[in-house]
């Protein structure tokens, strides 16, 4: 796996950047090129798969036509919705060969099913048995967090594997190796209100409100996330929760890949801790 | 999502499994099927392993096609093709595209507003949007997959 195509998506290019600057980070400490395939364009995400069933899987076909046809033979899409929206089309594609024609005449473009397609939680395992572990030499000491999986790190039948989807456990081993204590809690899989954020903020206010207090509740200084839409509510919409009344939280949202950079002792300002809303600067300085 | 639901999701299976005139039409006018987020818990826990978060795709798509978007879920739909807007126009999302397109559907100037701002300082807005390449072979697959050319009801 030293070299990989990348699939940042859209939100990696604006609110969730973080996560692009932090997953390209810890790639670089472990010797892994991450090459972005070329010309890539949207996944669809929600709004596609909400209004119309062939845009859903065309739009993914054609991201997967071009890195397959770029000769990659794995795909890391760090966003946890670009991640199952590309997958769940791999899996329905091999599963309905009328699909697959239908998507091959809309796009143009033929799929043969080659890649295998990675999160998130996935790659931060995989390059931690691929040596990494031996490179985190900052361990984050008595830093306690809760690992927030959400909706699409959690569920989605033949998307999620070997992860129990009513208690994944998919980033207790990277996050013990970031030296990071993990506390059980009860809203790991929780939904946030995903990308309701602005079309029923009151939802995602009062979902993204019980996450923190659950997260508070069980002693977590922190919540660790992989995916850029339940990080954009905790994190951004944290101020909206507090000055509606709904609590008075000051919870630091972190990406995975940016505790994991810590811990290899990358400085904060290279992983974009100072680009989040709450303070997550404080998260680093524990491990020096 | 679910205890804010008009009707609950094993609801909604139930009446698409009646399927009748009248419970087509609860279903379809249904503030439920918008308000679902496509988080797959209901797909994850149903004890009978049907799939009630594709049944909602598809009934959201026939309510959209047939005009019957509840009035209280106006501003889901608008925010869905504001998002497929950009993604049309450019090949990708782009925040301020998106945002663009929303605010001018829905009329909500203010809401939020200061959060463009905070979010350009902290390099999360990208205020030039670039277009990909082959942004006409994305314009395409819009194309092939418009079923009927912008035909019924709701408003755009």
């Amino acid at each position: 796996m030293n070299t990989i195509g990348y699939y940042p998506g859209c939100s990696l290019h604006g609110g969730g950047r973080e996560l692009d600057m932090s997953i390209r980070a810890i790639s670089v400490v472990a010797g892994v090129v991450l090459k972005e395939i070329d010309d890539w364009s949207c996944c669809g995400a929600t709004a596609a798969h909400s209004l119309n069933h062939d845009l859903a899987v065309s739009l993914p076909q054609r991201v997967l036509a071009l890195a397959e046809a770029q000769g990659f033979r794995q795909v890391l899409a760090p966003c946890a919705a670009c991640f199952s929206r590309l997958k769940g089309t791999h899996v329905r594609l091999q599963r309905s060969e009328a699909l697959a024609q239908k998507t091959r005449r809309i796009t143009g473009l033929e799929y043969r099913g080659t890649l295998e397609i990675v999160n998130v939680v996935e790659y931060a395992n995989r390059l931690l048995t691929d040596g990494l572990d031996r490179k985190l030499s900052q361990p984050l000491r008595g830093l306690k967090v809760a690992a927030y999986y959400g909706c699409l790190l959690s569920r989605g039948e033949g998307i999620i594997e070997n992860e129990d989807p009513e208690d994944p456990k998919g980033m207790d081993a990277v996050l013990r190796a970031s030296g990071v204590e993990v506390v059980p809690w009860s809203h790991s899989i929780e939904c946030c209100g995903a990308g309701f954020s602005m079309s029923l903020t009151d939802a995602v206010l009062d979902l993204s409100r019980d996450i923190l207090a659950q997260a508070q509740a069980a002693g977590a200084q922190a919540i660790v996330t992989g995916c850029p839409m339940c990080h954009s509510n905790l994190d951004m919409r944290q101020q909206k929760i507090n000055s509606r009344g709904l609590g008075s939280f000051d919870m630091p949202i972190m990406y995975l890949s940016e505790l994991i950079g810590l811990a290899a002792g990358l400085t904060p300002e290279s992983l974009g801790l100072d680009r989040h809303f709450v303070d997550a600067m404080r998260v680093a300085g524990r491990n020096r | 999502m679910a205890t804010r639901m008009d009707l609950s999701p094993n609801q909604v299976v139930r009446l698409a499994q009646v399927g009748d005139g009248p419970s087509t039409e609860r279903l379809l006018t249904s503030d439920a099927i918008w308000m679902c987020a496509g988080c797959l818990t209901c797909t994850q826990r149903c004890p009978k392993k049907l799939d009630p978060a594709a049944i909602m795709d598809v009934l959201r798509e026939l309510s959209s096609e047939g005009g019957k978007v509840s009035g209280h879920q106006q501003q889901i739909l608008k925010f869905h093709r504001s998002f497929l807007d950009s993604v049309e126009q450019t090949g990708r999302m782009q925040e301020l595209l998106l945002v663009a397109f929303y605010k001018m559907r829905t009329l909500d100037l203010f809401s939020d507003v200061m959060l463009g701002p905070a979010m350009l300082a902290r390099g999360k807005l990208p205020l030039i949007p670039s277009r990909i390449r082959g942004y006409q072979e994305v314009q395409r697959i819009f194309d092939s997959c418009r079923k009927r050319p912008s035909a019924q009801g709701d408003s755009r």
